[in-house]
């Protein structure tokens, strides 16, 4: 069964998500709505990945190597934030894209819980795909902000 | 009469179900007497949110007192001490400012008014080729007109095209407007006054009234000190005057942690699932979201909000019985709510109650979402906070086209293809240099804002150009680069709106001093000089007169839920102001909203998708029209957080701002006037006597208070805050090298995620004691700042006042026992 692949991939990527939101909250902190809001959105991921704990303890974690398709997924981190309005963008879009991978990995991971009609691992990945969307839709709302000035005044 | 002394009058109490009797209280300046009065013009009191209707009293072109209109269904006939000493001394006091100000070599010096336009145009210009609309701000005021609202309105969203203005009350009711979107779909206060006569319990959320707004708590106490009083709650962190009625009445003083507003809300909504209090048939026909909120309150039980709050979990308990099962409830909600941590999330919380219930619509239930400033809620109807005019929706390509169509400009001129900006976020942008021409009107931000050191630093630097226009040479002013001299109040005429709806008009009393001109005239020649065209090459804006302006925001509110298509100038200068909306199915206006338990929130016509209560995060359309509100109210709900700054070693105690009966705002007029000052002329700060004993402080000792961001040196009054708190009043600004005694130089910058109200009551401090007092704090000892030690003298010494008893005339929209 190929669903420990997934699970791995939950893990590792709810927690790049987690630290990343952290990185570019405390990077942008003079936007005090950035750094608040985004400590409580690391937090979000941060309570999938304890969530995740016992099930992935019940399925076993494959992360290894002969699992190297989706490893190819895995997304990078934000290890430091641009600076400058137009570098808060950036970082946000950057936020999105680890998001969106979060997302749809609950989503492969929610088919996979209820053809295994898993009752425990399909409530985890819809709370956490209803999460993420907040994480999402929080992360185009202020993107959808900051645009117009950082694209057209900004220097 | 000594209304310093005596704050809420003699009581006229009377049975639950009648009309509140008349009283008329007059103030009339030293050595004037009836008879002397040449003219009483109509206003209405601009003094706070409450909108006391009263006549200005005229001796030979001065105003120099008022008296209270008992045909008004606001006060009937009632005034405080604020609107009576506090609304005419000010306009002859010699520092008026009578000639523009331009900046020349680093000071400000006097000039005429085409040279000061020709700066601001000049200006102006150059950053909109060199830029565009982006560049330009605009932060206003709560104290202005409708008429001058709207004028900036247009100039902001169809002249220039920018989404940067807003309001200072984004400072203080910003929570009110965004609390009734989501959960009604739009702004609009659902309740009235007249629930005052009709209800059986009152609820003060956050609300220390017998303060803020003196006439409505007097309204209050007729009921309470009747043979059938209702019960009052109180939910306030100190010992307040409204805390003492609630222990008085049989109810019950709620004293949370500051910080913590939704765990109490939260554990107050969970006894009402938990017990049965929940009407669930009204609740499935007229509301959406009740199975999430209760899984979102259903950790929340009394113990475990005791645990976070620190309150007693019976008391909690008692107060949720009374919400549960009183027939008629009043809610009120105030700054302790909308400037602390979760803002909007304890706001709704308080609909939620009234929506569990069905408790609203009807004589008795009904919600006060309360305005701090007098003119507040036209900010908001207007646009001039950066919503659009008549709560459209700016996510809605219809409401945008309606505009478009009114101002005959391109759709896309108007800003609407982001948020509009809210004020500190405004402030960032002058900061980072994006913004290079910021105008303000009427509000004084280096006093009121939060961390004032910052603010100070962004208005006097060099990367921005800054436009004060106001009354006085106030802090702010001291920091522009040009100062317009404005009219005051009884010097224009224009209307405005207390927040329960009710529109007064205020007609010119005297003339403005020297070249001072009124707001609207101001904007209007900006406009005239910038040139500002419709897309048929005409003028855009062709109003001259404040009745002019009025009459276009009439067309502007047309089929919106704030309508005032009813009213006129001639209509208006009736016995009475009139609550909107105004039309031909509500002639006479509307007491109530909400009767047939229909909301805004049908998603062509609401003000707002929503959002998520605890990120900001916009609601989409198509998620909105998805759940088909069509009518129904939100049931929304969010967990607790912990707020942003806890207590720590090094600053073990939290810090909370507030207000003093006395002063207004930031003093630009209650200063002034010699009665109000002296009862508090200057800052000090309050402790509880187990944290002054603790640290060693005594009444009236000078003490350091220290935050993260900045310190304060004033006086102590060792009073009635709950321990571990601090208060202290934001009304005083920092003369000069004085040792700054301004509360806003510790707060922090942050705001609420939906509202972007900046939370002023989230700090943590440490108090260190300097030396020894020579005598009491320089605090009233009258209300909410009253001493610990009996033996503080009184505050007392305002001027006579006279209160007489008229009989009680028929009020429209006041019917008494139905
Ligand atoms: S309650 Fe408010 S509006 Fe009424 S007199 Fe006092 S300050 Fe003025």
């Amino acid at each position: 069964m190929q669903l420990a692949i997934y699970l791995a991939l939950a893990h590792r990527a709810e927690q790049t998500l987690a630290d990343s939101f952290r990185v570019v909250g405390e990077g942008h902190a003079q936007q005090p709505d950035v750094l608040f809001t985004c400590r409580t959105l690391a937090g979000m991921s941060d309570d999938h990945v304890r969530r995740l704990a016992p099930i992935v303890r019940r399925y076993g974690e494959r992360d290894d190597a002969d699992a190297d398709e989706p490893e190819r997924l895995h997304a990078a981190g934000l290890a430091e934030v641009r600076s400058g309005p137009v570098g808060l963008l950036r970082d946000l879009q950057d936020l999105h894209v680890l998001g969106t991978l979060v997302q749809t990995t609950w989503t492969v991971v929610a088919q996979a819980a209820q053809g295994l009609r898993d009752r425990d691992l399909l409530e985890l990945a819809q709370h956490a795909n209803g999460e993420t969307s907040r994480q999402l839709s929080w992360l185009n709302t202020r993107m959808k902000q900051a645009a117009p000035q950082a694209l057209v005044v900004a220097e | 009469m000594d209304r310093i002394a005596d704050i809420w009058g003699p009581r006229t109490p009377h049975p639950r179900g009648t009309v509140w009797p008349a009283r008329v209280d007059q103030y009339l300046a030293d050595g004037i007497t009836e008879s002397d009065v040449d003219r009483w013009v109509l206003s209405a009191c601009l003094l706070c949110s409450n909108g006391c209707g009263c006549d200005i009293a005229v001796k030979d072109g001065r105003m120099v007192g008022v008296r209270g209109r008992a045909t008004d269904v606001v006060n009937h006939g009632r005034l405080g001490p604020k609107g009576l000493y506090g609304s005419t001394a000010w306009a002859h006091s010699p520092d008026r400012l009578t000639r523009p100000l331009v900046r020349e070599n680093g000071e400000l010096v006097e000039t005429d008014w085409d040279t000061a336009m020709a700066r601001v145009t000049e200006v102006s210009r150059r950053l909109l080729d060199e830029k565009g609309p982006l560049s330009h701000g605009f932060y206003t005021s709560g104290q202005l007109f409708l008429e001058e609202y709207y004028t900036l309105a247009v100039i902001g969203k169809a002249g220039i095209g920018t989404p940067h203005m807003d309001g200072n009350t984004r400072l203080c009711t910003a929570t009110a407007a965004a609390s009734f979107k989501e959960s009604f779909g739009a702004d609009g206060q659902p309740g009235s006054y007249t629930d005052i006569e009709h209800c059986d319990a009152i609820f003060l959320y956050g609300h220390n009234m017998a303060e803020t707004q003196t006439v409505l708590w007097s309204r209050i106490l007729d009921r309470t000190r009747a043979a059938d009083p209702p019960v009052i709650v109180c939910v306030d962190p100190r010992r307040t005057p409204v805390a003492a009625e609630a222990e008085r009445t049989g109810g019950v003083h709620l004293a949370p942690r500051v910080g913590t507003n939704l765990a109490l809300m939260n554990g107050l909504t969970r006894e009402l699932f938990a017990n049965g209090w929940v009407d669930e048939e009204w609740v499935a026909r007229h509301t959406l979201g009740v199975d999430d909120l209760r899984a979102v309150v259903e950790p929340y039980t009394p113990d475990e909000v005791a645990r976070i709050c620190g309150v007693d979990a019976d008391d909690l308990r008692r107060a949720a019985r009374i919400f549960g099962t009183s027939g008629a409830v009043l809610s009120t909600v105030l700054q302790g709510f909308y400037q602390s941590h979760q803002a909007t999330a304890s706001a709704v919380a308080v609909h939620n109650l009234h929506l569990l219930r069905g408790l609203i619509g009807r004589p008795g239930s009904g919600i006060l979402q309360m305005n701090g400033q007098p003119t507040a809620q036209n900010n908001r109807e207007t646009g001039a906070d950066g919503d659009l005019p008549g709560f459209r929706n700016w996510d809605n390509e219809t409401h945008i086209r309606e505009l478009a169509g009114l101002w005959n400009v391109d759709p896309l001129t108007i800003p609407h293809w982001a948020p509009p900006t809210h004020a500190m976020q405004i402030m960032s942008y002058a900061e980072e240099g994006s913004i290079g021409f910021l105008w303000i009107s009427a509000t004084n931000p280096a006093v009121s804002m939060p961390e004032s050191a910052r603010i100070r630093r962004i208005l006097s630097g060099d990367r921005c150009f800054v436009v004060v226009q106001d009354l006085f040479l106030t802090e702010t002013a001291r920091l522009a680069d040009v100062v317009l001299p404005a009219a005051g109040w009884g010097e224009k005429t224009g209307t405005f709106t207390n927040v329960n709806r009710t529109v007064h008009l205020s007609e010119q009393a005297v003339e403005p001093p020297g070249e001072a001109r009124s707001d609207l005239d101001i904007f209007l020649a900006y406009a005239r000089a910038m040139d500002f065209r419709d897309a048929a090459g005409e003028p855009l804006i062709r109003w001259r007169t404040a009745e002019e302006a009025f009459e276009a925001w009439r067309e502007a509110s047309r089929g919106r839920p704030v309508d005032y298509t009813g009213l006129s100038y001639a209509k208006l200068r009736g016995p009475t102001g009139i609550p909107w909306p105004v039309n031909e199915d509500a002639p006479e206006g509307t007491d109530r909203l909400y009767t047939d338990a229909v909301f805004p929130t049908a998603t062509d016509y609401c003000e707002t998708y929503g959002h998520d209560l605890l990120t900001g995060a916009s609601v989409t359309e198509q998620e909105h029209r998805a759940l088909r509100p069509d009518g129904r109210a939100f049931l929304k709900g969010a967990a607790w957080t912990p707020p942003h700054e806890e207590t720590s070693d090094e600053y073990p105690l939290l810090y909370t701002t507030g207000r003093t009966v006395y002063q207004f705002h930031t003093r630009t007029k209650t200063s002034r006037s010699r009665s109000l000052n002296d009862a508090a002329p200057e800052s000090w700060v309050e402790l509880s006597p187990a944290d002054a004993a603790g640290l060693g402080i005594a009444e009236g000792d000078l003490v350091r208070v220290e935050s993260p961001r900045g310190s304060i040196e004033v006086k102590a009054r060792v009073g009635q805050v709950m321990p571990g708190a601090v208060f202290a009043p934001f009304h005083y600004g920092s003369a000069g090298d004085d040792p700054p005694g301004q509360a806003n130089e510790l707060t922090m910058t942050v705001w609420d995620p939906v509202s972007k109200q900046p939370y002023f009551k989230t700090a943590a401090c440490r108090v260190t004691k300097l030396r020894d007092g020579d005598g009491p704090a320089p605090a009233p000892t009258t209300a909410g700042s009253a001493p610990a030690d009996a033996g503080v003298p009184p505050t007392e010494g305002g001027a006579a006042t006279t209160s007489r008893s008229v009989p009680t005339p028929a009020y429209p929209n006041d019917p008494g026992v139905s």
